[in-house]
């Protein structure tokens, strides 16, 4: 079947375009301010507390943290990006427009979930771009770093669009981000390695699943990684599926949508 | 002519278990003037919103223009144009980015010529640049409605299209709804306003409590319910109205100078010559008469007042 027929590929783009358009518009939010945080960051640990710490795994620690912090900001915009790109028009009811069209499911999160994963990969990339100012880059696994930035992207966009949907206020909104990503990532290994905790505590580190895309991520830059790579892959995957997975049951449901 | 929209045992409880709509079966024909009247709360949004596919209903069927709204959606869809009652838009667009991103939505091919005319019609050419911020109210609504005709519907769902809109724009929306009804395209409104059905309609439905309990032609309606008042400007005041005339119910004014003589062609008083009859009999004499009809609103008044 011919996909122009089979999909409504211009409302796809025409969502698509929105959601560009609203970065650019707001680019001070959506690009300056990740980049001042993150060249902060440098500032902070890579400067001042980098330089009384030791390498890890025989890479700088300024180096050492840059897949880290890109994660960090790549896994928190792309769920903020993507939950309020689908939480706006709830809020302010122009969502009627968006279910009265003749766009299936799967368009809305092509269309949604591609938006906000766009913006985050292209934050990614500024990032990378802001840190080889600080700290010498070198990235042995290029287009595995490219499939892991474009992997996350694509599953914490999916999962801020699960929570944009879920939340019912501004408050909820921001508190899955807050309460549970943001700590997940301090705590998954983005300023030092797991391999530097006590046994006890590095197992319990295992039940977080940003250990394991900092870890890949940190892999294709370096080629060393607290944990092996086919696991990070396999794990980013299962929460790839599971986001899938529930997406699909709010929509077979019309869960907060069309109730 | 088959109908274009053809909603069938149609009940929508919500989750509250507040139960909005119970076992809707409507038919909307092709090309008309559909007004459906109701209290606030009787469920015409949820209706609305159902057959345009913003809330899943509880059971039943609908089809827009033989296509059912599940299992062929898209072509349902595309043939629907909705004006929701609040005014809902993206904010920080402009108006064009606003209209052609709706156009697109639904599956459109840019077309700038088209959208530039619907720009016009609703006098928006000028403002096509504007952040819809920055727009008034009734351009807003306005704005809503080139969303709405920006993908060339079949169908125009508009819902509560004059609630707080000053006279002036709500004369131009009537204007354009019946040049849209010229093009063949079926307008289905919600309104508590009775005039803006009494002016527009082809076709009255009224729902109330989540029930149809009426759909009629509107003059038909207007005839079989409509009641009739005859006012009898009198030569002479009078102190009271006789006692023979009694079995017409009378209203006399308060300064004696005017009888009321109200009737209706259902109920069985008798007519308005055997009235005048009556009156020359009694010695009565009249300078002049004069007759009304009742509006819409009250026969929509009454008609809720039946209701259990």
């Amino acid at each position: 079947m011919n996909l122009r027929a089979a999909m409504n590929l211009r409302a796809v783009w025409a969502i698509y375009r929105v959601e560009m358009a609203r970065a650019f518009r707001t680019v001070l939010q959506s690009i300056i301010s990740p980049v001042i945080s993150t060249s902060l960051y440098f500032v902070v640990f890579g400067s001042a507390i980098g330089s009384r710490i030791t390498e890890i795994d025989g890479i700088s620690y300024g180096a050492f943290i840059v897949p880290g912090l890109i994660m960090l900001s790549l896994l928190t915009q792309s769920i903020s990006n993507a939950s309020f790109a689908i939480y706006f028009p709830k809020f302010v009811g122009s969502i009627y427009e968006l279910l009265s069209a003749p766009v299936s499911y799967l368009e809305i999160v092509i269309a949604y979930v591609g938006g906000a994963a766009t913006k985050s990969i292209i934050l990614g990339l500024i990032i990378l771009a802001t840190a080889s100012l600080f700290v010498p880059l070198h990235i042995e696994h290029p287009v595995w770093m490219l499939a892991f930035l474009v992997l996350t992207a694509v599953t914490f966009s999916l999962f801020g669009f699960i929570i944009g949907i879920w939340a019912k206020s501004f408050e909820q909104l921001q508190l899955v981000p807050l309460l549970i990503i943001t700590p997940l990532t301090f705590l998954g290994g983005s300023f030092y390695s797991i391999n530097m905790l006590p046994d006890i505590w590095r197992t319990v580190t295992l039940f977080n699943p940003v250990v394991y895309l900092i870890s890949g991520f940190r892999w294709s830059f370096y080629g060393k990684s607290d944990v092996s790579v086919g696991i990070s892959l396999g794990m980013t995957v299962v929460f790839l599926l599971i986001c899938i997975a529930i997406v699909a049951w709010i929509f077979r449901t019309g869960y907060r949508l069309r109730n | 002519m088959p109908s274009i929209i053809s909603i069938s045992g149609v009940t929508k409880t919500y989750a509250t278990g507040f139960q909005a709509l119970k076992e809707i079966n409507l038919d909307i024909q092709r090309g008309e003037i559909f007004a459906l009247l109701g209290p606030n709360g009787a469920g015409k949004t949820t209706l609305i919103s159902i057959v345009c596919g913003i809330v899943n209903r509880s059971s039943g069927t609908v089809t827009v223009d033989g296509n059912d709204i599940n299992k062929d959606y898209r072509a349902a869809r595309s043939l629907i144009g909705l004006v929701p009652q609040e005014l809902t838009i993206d904010a920080f667009e402009s108006v064009w980015a606003t209209v052609s991103y709706s156009r697109g939505l639904f599956g459109k091919p840019a077309n700038p010529a088209f959208v530039e005319k619907v720009l016009r019609d609703l006098s928006l050419w000028d403002k096509k640049d504007a952040k819809a911020i920055t727009l008034s109210g009734g351009m807003k609504r306005r704005l809503m409605i080139a969303k709405a005709l920006s993908h060339e519907p079949r169908v125009l769902f508009l819902d509560e299209p004059t609630a707080g809109v000053d006279v002036e724009l709500r004369q131009d929306m009537w204007e354009m709804v019946r040049r849209l009804r010229e093009d063949g395209v079926t307008i289905i409104l919600t309104t508590h306003y009775i005039e803006e059905a009494e002016a527009m309609a082809d076709r009255v439905g009224v729902i109330n409590r989540g029930e149809i309990i009426l759909v009629d032609d509107k003059a038909e309606l207007m005839r079989k319910l409509g009641r009739k008042r005859l006012l009898v400007e009198l030569r002479s005041p009078l102190a009271t109205v006789p006692e023979k005339l009694s079995r017409y119910a009378l209203e006399l004014s308060p300064d004696g100078q005017q009888l009321t003589y109200t009737y209706d062609n259902q109920s069985d008083r008798p007519g308005v010559a055997s009235l005048l009859r009556d009156l020359e009999a009694a010695g009565i004499h009249f300078r002049d008469m004069d007759t009304e009809n009742s509006s819409l609103e009250e026969i929509f008044v009454n008609l809720l007042r039946q209701e259990p």
